[in-house]
Formats: structure tokens, C-alpha cells, sequence
């Protein structure tokens, strides 16, 4: 399609005109950039924030979304994506951006709950009837069982992943380190495809139809159900699993610079707030309030969860784990 | 083989349509889509009246001369085709970026290249620069610099001699370059990709926005954009019919 000159210089006049407004409204925008599968939480939370805003200051708050597997949206914010807030998959991508100095290395005791306002666990969604007969670590093992998991190495999710099948490998009776290295080695064995992040490896199973099972965030095996239909899928609950706690944080060289702490620490405070917390036990993430806890007990069944701290917390675990040349270098090979 | 290349096609319109023309209209009233759609337009805007202007540049320089260098200079204008989409991206990121060559500097003075739109035009224009120049080379190496220089020899200027020789000879070939150059500005995916930030409503353009969708399991909306996009990809393949008609034609009178 050719452009007249008119929209032409229509469509450059409109250019100049975003540069020349954006700095005025830039103190009332906020940037969460967050991983993949909070996009329906963010979407009700962030409505629900920029009312309350309005109501306690008057101020309109315009929040802007990104989603993207947490390991290449911690790369994207280093590399200079304006995020005010990070609300990421797991702490270690955090420290990334803290090591780099783009915020404080204490952020994680800045709030409460080591900055995760709502915590998740790993689970396994099967097919209707789940006809490969899949209860427990061991039998993702099963001859012909294939099982989708998106990339350690870009995905949040996929390193909670890894955490949880090495906290069941570990409580084995007679587990060693290598007897651990080995059912995971073994486990990938089973991975046809990594996606890069978890929303991808939902799309993969329950649309595209790959794979036998789908080892997923808790709160992405309930909406891939409410999605696709409860009557398609099963989730089947491990007999051990982990603690996976997504943490949240404020930017402070972005805030610092766009003037926006005020608000930014106001947004992460909400998800805190009961409504906040409210709003995640609806889209399936398991609060921290006792309150609203009790009131999704049946929802959120409890559950044998190692916790991070298992593995010496993210600072051992990331390098230990996931670096170049760690344990999941060693243990996967694309292709084979 | 045309059922492989009408069955996709048919797929996206019957996805989008299927729950009815109002789901769609829905979907293209969505805030996102409307700033999508506008910021595909101006990526495109930008992009193409410049890869116009630098391509033709390009071509007259190799079509018309000989000089040292040229057969690199020749090489270097395909280099984009050679290169993965997704490098011609991060190049932009590397040099760029906060980390990137130019990024601290950058910072400083608050200017916003990767992430924003100047990095989705600096990352379309790379992509997209060879359509134009390729589409003429050929044909200015053909023509030959004859009508040119008995243009000078009457005694017209530089621009004159640009103006109401060389342009009507090209015009047809030029304008099949820009159509090439405007389809795949619109369409891009992997480049913009990785420059993107993926911020919706901001950054996000349509090809990047149909993925967006499909991923929030917004199926009618992704297959909507989609369907736009096709459109476009059918608008552009009957013009490049017709085009390719004039361009023979004029070829052939020529010769």
C-alpha cells in the first residue's frame, strides 16, 4: 500500500506529537514488567489499583503491561526496558537486576513475605482420564510418556520445574546428588519441545496437543482448565512439590529517575491489601493472607513443598542449577 | 500445493469469523488493537519513504558506475536478506541497549532507542532495506547512463535530469521495491521482536500483537489481526501482479 503524502504527514505529525506529550504524562504511567502467565492477574489487578488511586489521590494512574518468560524479561529490563516495577517468576532473576545496581541488594526484605505477595507450586495437568496413568514424579518417567515444560534457562516456571522433580529425586530413599542429576537427566529425556516461556508450553499442550503431561505453575494448570474446559484436562497433584514464590519489586534507577516511586511502592503494597489478595486467589495464585487463605482452602489443597531454601536459596541455586555450565548444561542436550 | 497456500488463509478467516462479526468488531475496537494498527502504520511511514529514498540512492550508485568497492557495496545491501531476523534485531540491542555501545551515553541525555519506536524503525528499515534497491538494480544496469548523460549534454541539471529521466524509468520497478519494502515492514515479526520490550498498547505491533493474543487465549482477536495482516499480504500480491505486468512491459519496450 503506498502512502499518500497526506497520511504521510499525518502519521508524522502524529509522531512528533507523542514525543512531545509523552514527558508530561510520563509521572502518572506505570511499567510492570512481568512473566508470562500473569497476564489475567495483572489485567483485574491493575483495574482494580487504578480505582483505588483515583479514589485515595484523585490521580489517574495508567498501568502498561509486558509479558515474556521471566529469565528474558529480567535480560530485557538490563538491557534498558523502562520496567518501574518487576514482578517476576523467581528471585534470582531479581538479583540479576540487583547485582547490576538497578536496585537496592536488599529488595527482598523491603515487603513482607520475601517480596512474594502470593506463592504458587508445581503440578501436573493430564489429558481427560489420564490415560498414561500419571500420579507422581516417577511415572513421568514411564516408556512413551512425553512431557512438556518450557526452557529453564528463559522460563521462571521451568526453573520451579526443575526444583520441584530434584525435591522429589532428593527425598528417595538412599539419594545421592548424582541419583538426583540422573532422574532429571532422564526426565528431560522425556521433553520433546521447550518453549520459551510458560504461557507457550500451555499453548503447546492443551492447544497445539503435544505431549502427555504438562508440568506446570498451579495457577496455569487452573486457567488452562477454565480455558480449555474442565471436562479436557486433569490436574494431578505430585507427592512432593515446591514452594515457587514470585517476588516483586520496584525498580529503583527507573522510579528514581521517571519520579514514579510514590506510586510504584503504592502498587506493590496493594497486592498485599485483602482486595489485592483476593484478586489472586481468584486467578488461582495461593495468598499469603490467613483470611483470605481460609476462605480458598478448598481450592488450594496442601501439599509435601520443598522450599528454595532447600537448595541454599537462588544465590546457590541459579549458578548451581542453571548458569552456563551448571547442572541443566549437563544433563540436557537439545536434540538428543 | 495451492491447497497449502489457501488453506492457512482460510483457516485465519474462518477462526476469526467464528464466533461472528461481532466478536470481531469487538476485538479491532480494543484500545491495543487500535495502537497496534496505528503503531505497524507509522513504523511503516517511516521505514519505507526512507528505504525509498536510500535504495534508489544505492541502486543509481551501483547500476550507474563502476568504482572500487562495488561488488562489496553489492553485497552488503543483500546482507539483511542473509542475516536471521532475530540478529538483526539484537544488533540494535547491543548497540543500544543499556549495556550496549551507545546505551550509557544514550541514557544520559533520556533518549529511549531499544524499546521504543525508534529501535522498531531502526530494526525494520535493516530488515527491509534490500527490497528497493534490488528491485532496480537490475534494471538500471540495463538501461545504461545514455538518456542520462544526453540529458546533461542538453544542458538539464542534476535534479531535472533525476526528475524527468531517470524516475519515469524506473518508476514501476520503484514502486515495486516500495510495495515489497511496505509488505514486509508491516509483517515483520523477529526483529521487532526482539526490540520490542513487548510493552501493550506501546511497542506492541500487529504481527506482535496477534502473538500477544493467541497467548492471553484470546482466539478471535489474534485471528482477527491476523486476518488484517493477510489482507494486506492479498492487497500487496494483486498490486506485485500488476506491477510485475508494467515492469516486464516497460522492460521489454526498452529492450
Amino acid at each position: 500500500m503506498p502512502h499518500s503524502a497526506l497520511t504521510r504527514r499525518g502519521a508524522i505529525g502524529a509522531l512528533l506529537g507523542t514525543l512531545a506529550v509523552t514527558p508530561a504524562v510520563a509521572a502518572t504511567t506505570l511499567l510492570n514488567v512481568s512473566y508470562d502467565p500473569t497476564r489475567e492477574l495483572y489485567r483485574d489487578i491493575n483495574r482494580a489499583f487504578i480505582a483505588a488511586w483515583k479514589a485515595k489521590t484523585g490521580d489517574v494512574v495508567t498501568i502498561n503491561q509486558s509479558h515474556g518468560g521471566s529469565g528474558a524479561q529480567a535480560r530485557a529490563v538490563l538491557d534498558g526496558l523502562q520496567a518501574d516495577v518487576v514482578t517476576l517468576a523467581l528471585a534470582a532473576d531479581i538479583d540479576a537486576l540487583a547485582q547490576r545496581g538497578l536496585l537496592a541488594a536488599d529488595w527482598q526484605s523491603r515487603l513482607p513475605d520475601n517480596a512474594a505477595p502470593f506463592t504458587s507450586t508445581i503440578v501436573f495437568l493430564v489429558r481427560k482420564g489420564n490415560p498414561k496413568q500419571i500420579h507422581d514424579w516417577p511415572d513421568l518417567l514411564k516408556p512413551g510418556v512425553q512431557v512438556i515444560t518450557p526452557n529453564p534457562k528463559t522460563s521462571g516456571g521451568a526453573r520451579w520445574n526443575v526444583l520441584g522433580a530434584l525435591a522429589w529425586a532428593r527425598r528417595q530413599p538412599g539419594a545421592t546428588d548424582a541419583s538426583a542429576e540422573d532422574y532429571l537427566r532422564a526426565l528431560f529425556h522425556q521433553v520433546p519441545v521447550l518453549d520459551t516461556g510458560a504461557r507457550g508450553a500451555t499453548t503447546s499442550f492443551a492447544q497445539r496437543g503435544l505431549g502427555d503431561v504438562l508440568l506446570a505453575w498451579e495457577n496455569e494448570a487452573f486457567l488452562a482448565r477454565k480455558e480449555f474446559g474442565d471436562a479436557d484436562f486433569e490436574i494431578v497433584l505430585p507427592s512432593v512439590s515446591i514452594l515457587a514464590e514470585p517476588p516483586v519489586a520496584v525498580v529503583d534507577s527507573v522510579v528514581d529517575k521517571r519520579d514514579t516511586r510514590t506510586v510504584a511502592e503504592a502498587y506493590l503494597h496493594f497486592l498485599y491489601t485483602p482486595e489485592g489478595q483476593e484478586i489472586g486467589a481468584r486467578n488461582f495464585y495461593r495468598p499469603r493472607d490467613p483470611a483470605v487463605a481460609a476462605r480458598y482452602a478448598e481450592t488450594f489443597p496442601q501439599l509435601t513443598l520443598a522450599t528454595i531454601q532447600d537448595f541454599g536459596g537462588w544465590a546457590k541455586a541459579q549458578p548451581a542449577y542453571f548458569a552456563d555450565g551448571g547442572l541443566f548444561d549437563r544433563i540436557f542436550m537439545p536434540g538428543k | 500445493m495451492t491447497l497449502l497456500l489457501v488453506l492457512p488463509l482460510a483457516v485465519i478467516f474462518t477462526q476469526a469469523l467464528s464466533k461472528g462479526w461481532g466478536a470481531v468488531q469487538d476485538a479491532l475496537a480494543e484500545p491495543d488493537a487500535g495502537s497496534a494498527i496505528g503503531l505497524t502504520l507509522m513504523v511503516a511511514a517511516v521505514t519505507v519513504p526512507l528505504n525509498a529514498v536510500c535504495g534508489t540512492a544505492a541502486a543509481w550508485c551501483i547500476g550507474r558506475f563502476r568504482f572500487p568497492g562495488r561488488t562489496l557495496l553489492t553485497t552488503l545491501i543483500e546482507l539483511p536478506f542473509s542475516v536471521s531476523p532475530v540478529i538483526s534485531g539484537l544488533v540494535w540491542v547491543l548497540l543500544f541497549g543499556a549495556n550496549g555501545w551507545f546505551g550509557p551515553w544514550l541514557d544520559r541525555h533520556g533518549v529511549r532507542v531499544v524499546f521504543a519506536f525508534p529501535g522498531l524503525v531502526l530494526a525494520t528499515v535493516f530488515v527491509t532495506f534490500p527490497f528497493v534497491a534490488r528491485s532496480l538494480i537490475p534494471l538500471m544496469q540495463e538501461q545504461g547512463a545514455s538518456e542520462e548523460e544526453a540529458a546533461i549534454t542538453l544542458g538539464a541539471g542534476g535534479w531535472q535530469t533525476f526528475r524527468r529521466v531517470t524516475l519515469p524509468n524506473i518508476r514501476w520497478a520503484l514502486l515495486y521495491g516500495v510495495l515489497l519494502c511496505n509488505a514486509r515492514a508491516m509483517g515483520e515479526f523477529g526483529a521487532v521482536s526482539v526490540v520490542s520490550g513487548h510493552i501493550r498498547g506501546q511497542t506492541l505491533t500487529m504481527p506482535l500483537y496477534v502473538e500477544a493474543l493467541f497467548n492471553d487465549y484470546e482466539w478471535v482477536g489474534a485471528f482477527t489481526v491476523a486476518a488484517l495482516l493477510s489482507m494486506l499480504a492479498l492487497v500487496t500480491l494483486a498490486l506485485r501482479l500488476l506491477l510485475e505486468r508494467r515492469v516486464g512491459a516497460g522492460r521489454r519496450m526498452h529492450a
